[in-house]
């Protein structure tokens, strides 16, 4: 019978498969399976712009959590995002976010301030501070503005001369 | 024939399109023991009613009932309990071609049966030294030549111990040995297994020689019965023409077709 | 002009009926497959022909298109100098789409058009219905494992290309142009999320595996029963099932992928 070269040639095959998807799933898609407790913290932001569920949350460059909720309020109409930060990582009540490009172009993630209070952040509180996401269209636009106004009045100086 | 009847065919109509029936009105009955030939000429529905015993396809019209049970009313369930009292034997033996020949014996042993390995092994090389192929059993179907094929396939057929063997065409496509090999098997399996056995053939001597009575068909009817020895006397044109193999008679050389004249005007004018 | 909307009527109802004949062969294939998973061997012996022998064509090929896009992906990010996001163009791209798509088309080619053949080739020389003389259910016994062999098979196949891909990407990049090892690697596991684009992937294999072994096995056992019906059912099937796994992924991909918090 030719069965048992078969079997090991299916055996070989099949664990070569599980061994693939365990490479996409650990070495590529980053699958942890550590149970790390997060807790959750709420920001309003009047503009997020690009900013998406699963952006990372940075605190001096150190990833220590990630989006995980975005939503429009309809009473202040501004986004309240919803963090979910690392156990692991405690801030202090008055901890200021922003909404970062990384470069010019890149993605945008969340950049995280200490303050100075003593006491920490817990689930469920809000940050007060927040500064919103630069939006290069309206960076862009107020630029020219500014450009056009400057242009005038130096146009008024020389007439006024 | 006085023996009880193992299958009993009355009335049947049959038709692949509503045109034209591939049976009409046939009837039929085959005692216990006999081996029955259904002879006639390609395409006359012989392979039709021999799978309409097999439960294959349905009647339309009539009755059938085959080893006691209405095989036209059957359920297919009920069909495949029915088959495990039959073997069949294809035209060109329908080996598995993926398997050995001791596999392709044990094939429904193994489907049907919870016998242990070893006594498979002795029935396989029972079956296959009836057919003297037991110095065969490890080869592959693609190595065996026509005729050791068809030995095989009958082993096959006969694995499990029918009661009923069809067989489809055996004679096509052998040499003059292995066809006489195959015959004299069909008839000792049958008289010493004590099987009964229908065999559809145009093969008019093989099968003269081998029968015990013969239903002759042409299309859609049957138009003459009796044994063997009476049909070479029959003074009906048909079964002359059948038996003598003459190329003209009842059965026209010519397909219908319209008149030659009109038939070459026609083409040399298109 | 009536003869003709006819004949269209016609092409139209027996298309139809053929779809529907296709639909309940897949179902009753599924309510028959008792057989090939209690006798589990039945269905290895056919992953060894559909999976393992399709194993080499699948790693070479994963290999080069993944050799093919770490350096077409290196000659355009490079001009926005950003030449690290290699890793997360080479993954992303095999993982949602090229693996499941190229991986299931060859599989089509190689292993779909094999089981179409064979099946056809046991119709077309009685050894099917030698099966049911012998009151064994061809479904049951030749389909089913055929069709389970192929639903195993893919999502396996699909994920070795793209393990092998991101590996000749990894080659090209890293190895031979230089792109930094740790930015490559970094970016891409933070990028690439196992849910959302492995396990997504893998469904979308799935899925093709299902397609293509169902239209495999069916157009084997609807063939006509001679030499230019099975191999007009072998075209078919290659054709059916690589325009069946385009379409699909486009539908996948638009349920997947633009659920709002795609990125």
């Amino acid at each position: 019978m030719k069965r048992s070269t078969i079997d090991i040639w299916v055996g070989v095959f099949v664990a070569a498969g599980f061994a693939g998807l365990l490479f996409l799933a650990l070495r590529v898609g980053n699958l942890t399976f550590s149970t790390t407790q997060a807790y959750q913290v709420q920001a309003k932001f009047a503009n997020i712009g690009g900013l998406k569920v699963r952006a990372p949350i940075k605190s001096a460059g150190v990833v220590v959590g990630r989006v995980s909720d975005v939503r429009f309020d309809n009473e202040s109409y501004e986004a309240i995002v919803t963090f979910n930060i690392d156990t692991h990582y405690q801030f202090p009540r008055d901890t200021s976010a922003k909404i970062l490009t990384s470069g010019l172009l890149g993605e945008q993630y969340v950049g995280l301030e200490a303050g100075g209070d003593g006491v920490m952040l817990k689930s469920g509180d809000r940050l007060r501070l927040t500064q919103s996401a630069v939006v290069l269209e309206n960076l862009i636009s107020q630029f020219l503005f500014n450009k056009a106004a400057e242009g005038k009045s130096d146009k008024d100086g020389k007439d006024g001369k | 024939m006085a023996s009880p009847s193992i299958v009993e065919i009355e009335n049947v109509t049959f038709g692949y399109d509503a045109a034209r029936p591939a049976l009409d009105g046939v009837s039929l009955r085959i005692g216990a023991g006999s081996v029955v030939g259904i002879m006639g000429q390609s395409g006359c529905g012989k392979t039709t009613l021999l799978r309409i015993i097999a439960g294959w396809l349905k009647a339309g019209s009539g009755s059938a009932r085959v080893l006691g049970e209405r095989v036209d009313k059957l359920d297919s369930a009920g069909i495949f309990a029915l088959r495990r009292k039959m073997g069949m034997l294809f035209q060109f033996g329908a080996l598995f071609t993926d398997m050995t020949v001791f596999d392709n014996v044990a094939f429904q042993m193994r489907e049907h049966t919870d016998l242990p390995s070893d006594l498979v092994n002795d029935l396989v090389l029972m079956k296959l030294e009836a057919v003297g192929l037991r110095g065969a059993a490890r080869l592959m179907p693609s190595e065996l030549s026509g005729g050791m094929a068809r030995r095989v396939a009958l082993a096959r057929a006969i694995a499990l111990d029918p009661q009923l063997m069809l067989y489809d065409e055996p004679f096509t496509g052998l040499d003059p040995i292995s066809l006489g090999v195959i015959a004299r098997l069909i008839r000792t399996l049958n008289d010493s297994l004590g099987q009964t056995s229908i065999v559809v053939s145009h093969d008019v001597q093989e099968c003269f020689d081998l029968v015990d009575y013969v239903y002759m068909m042409s299309p859609a009817h049957i138009v003459a019965h009796g044994t063997p020895a009476e049909l070479r006397r029959s003074q009906e044109p048909f079964v002359g023409q059948f038996v003598r193999g003459e190329t003209d008679g009842p059965i026209p050389f010519h397909y219908p077709a319209p008149p030659y004249q009109a038939d070459l005007e026609a083409l040399g004018h298109g | 002009m009536a003869e003709l909307l006819g004949r269209l009527g016609h092409t139209v109802t027996s298309k139809i009926w053929r779809l529907g004949f296709a639909a309940r062969f897949f179902a009753y294939t599924l309510l028959h497959s008792g057989t090939a998973l209690r006798r589990f061997g039945l269905t290895v012996r056919e992953i060894y022909f559909a999976g393992v022998m399709s194993l080499v064509i699948i790693l070479v090929s994963g290999m080069f298109v993944g050799m093919v896009l770490g350096l077409q992906g290196y000659e355009t990010l490079q001009r926005y100098g950003s030449s690290e996001a290699l890793g997360i163009l080479v993954a992303l791209s095999l993982v949602r789409e090229l693996g499941p798509v190229v991986a299931g088309l060859l599989f089509a080619s190689r292993a779909g058009s094999a089981i179409t053949a064979e099946i056809g080739l046991m119709k077309a020389t009685e050894q099917i219905a030698a099966m049911e003389m012998m009151a064994v259910d061809p479904i049951a016994r030749v389909v089913a494992p055929r069709f389970w062999a192929g639903v195993i098979s893919m999502p396996l196949l699909a994920a070795l290309f793209s393990a092998m891909g991101i590996f000749g990407g990894y080659l090209v990049g890293v190895q031979l142009i230089g792109v930094d090892e740790g930015a490559f690697w970094s970016q891409m596991q933070a990028s690439v999320d196992w849910r959302e684009d492995v396990l997504n992937g893998v469904i979308k294999s799935v899925v093709f595996g299902v397609a293509v072994t169902w239209i495999a096995v069916f157009e084997g056992y609807d063939a006509a029963p001679t030499a230019e019906g099975v191999s007009g059912a072998t075209t078919r099937t290659v054709v059916t099932s690589s325009l069946a796994i385009l379409a699909l992924d486009f539908v996948l991909t638009a349920l997947m992928f633009t659920g709002g918090n795609a990125r």
